[in-house]
């Protein structure tokens, strides 16, 4: 237990390059991840599990459709709107595309301000994103209400293969709340940068120890992987 | 045991020397200008405009796949290496985090030969096929 301390010196230690870094890196008795926090490893592995769950959600969807031999519904038609008269395919998902990473370019820029200890900058960076965030959610329920009014359930539809409901709203919605729980995640952050808690390095409420400008950078690590999964969900559900 | 787990403690609390130099060097290594977060922003909106493109204008079969595959790839990694910083992690960690993936992939083949056979012994015995 003692040598286990000691080699947890928390001192960097040389960086070799390639295989040979990585073989270093982890053979040895110590922490594998040098000069990461243990708050931004940890993150890094919980969004490596909810990979996997997301993975799992668009496999089952890809199952069905193949399997199915009623013809899947069209989603250029499903989802277009009239705007102005105009029959716009896939319009709504498209803005909510381009409202999801411009709030990945603004959380960017709230951790780039958050490690230049700039408060005001990044409390107000980080509340833009949360109203993106809070955009997309509600953007979000006028879809699945639009469809549920067209008679879309998880049984059935009026256009084709049943597996289409029941595949959408499990994945959209397993979506959507990581973007509502990101969004209060954000708030609570946000509220934190703002009252210049990581300055005075007050302690916190729940946990009794001091933060640091780090974790918004961890909330940036989750914020960007809900875009990300977006990305995947735009391209094999939406478009595909 | 219980000395063991102060000294832990210890090391991960008090801002002893190595732990502020770690923060230091830390801090400093994620600084980027601001242009970068900006330009990658831009991108990300030139690749979304081309993959809702593809859909308008009603690209079909392996020309709209391909597509649609490339402009998620190049969208994927841009987030992950700029926005997510992992262009400036250790490899140990990227790789730690990027390669478990791979095994989706795997599973997607598993799972595609197996809906095949699905879908083909449906058309033998049930329906007409689509």
């Amino acid at each position: 237990m003692a040598e286990t301390v000691l080699t947890n010196s928390g001192q960097p230690t040389a960086r070799l390059e390639g295989w040979r870094g990585i073989a270093a890196d982890w053979a040895s008795d110590q922490r594998a991840f040098k000069n990461v926090s243990w708050g931004k490893a940890m993150m890094w592995i919980f969004l490596l599990s909810d990979t996997f769950i997301f993975s799992c959600f668009l496999l089952s969807y890809m199952t069905a459709r193949m399997s199915t031999t009623v013809p899947w519904p069209n989603p250029s038609e499903v989802f277009a709107l009239n705007i102005g008269g105009k029959h716009i395919p896939l319009i709504l998902i498209a803005i909510m595309t381009f409202v999801l990473i411009s709030s990945s370019g603004t959380m960017a820029m709230a951790v780039n301000f958050g490690y230049r200890r700039d408060r005001v900058r990044t409390a107000i960076l980080m509340l833009v994103t949360a109203a993106f965030g809070a955009t997309f959610v509600g953007m979000q329920a006028f879809e699945w209400t639009k469809l549920i009014r067209e008679g879309v359930r998880p049984w059935g539809n009026p256009w084709g293969a049943a597996q289409f409901g029941s595949s959408f709203f499990m994945i959209t919605g397993f979506h959507g709340t990581h973007v509502t729980i990101g969004v209060i995640f954000l708030i609570a952050i946000a509220r934190k940068v703002w009252r210049g808690d990581f300055d005075v390095e007050r302690r916190g409420f729940f946990t009794s120890r001091k933060g640091y400008y780090e974790i918004v950078e961890i909330m940036g690590l989750y914020w960007h992987f809900v875009d990300l999964v977006w990305v995947f969900i735009f391209a094999f559900f939406y478009l595909w | 045991m219980t000395n063991a787990a102060v000294h832990m403690e210890g090391q991960l609390h008090a801002p002893a020397h190595g732990a502020v130099a770690t923060e230091a060097v830390h801090t400093k290594g994620q600084q980027h200008p601001i242009k970068l977060y900006l330009v990658v922003w831009g991108w990300l909106f030139v690749l979304s405009t081309g993959s809702y493109l593809v859909d308008y204008f009603g690209l079909q079969g392996y020309l709209r796949w391909s597509l649609i595959l490339l402009f998620m790839m190049l969208k994927a990694g841009l987030i992950v290496a700029v926005f997510m910083h992992m262009a400036w992690e250790r490899l140990a960690l990227a790789y730690a985090i990027l390669l478990p993936p791979i095994a989706v992939l795997v599973f997607v083949s598993i799972m595609v030969l197996e809906s095949e056979y699905t879908h083909f012994l449906r058309v033998l015995f049930f329906a007409s096929p689509s």
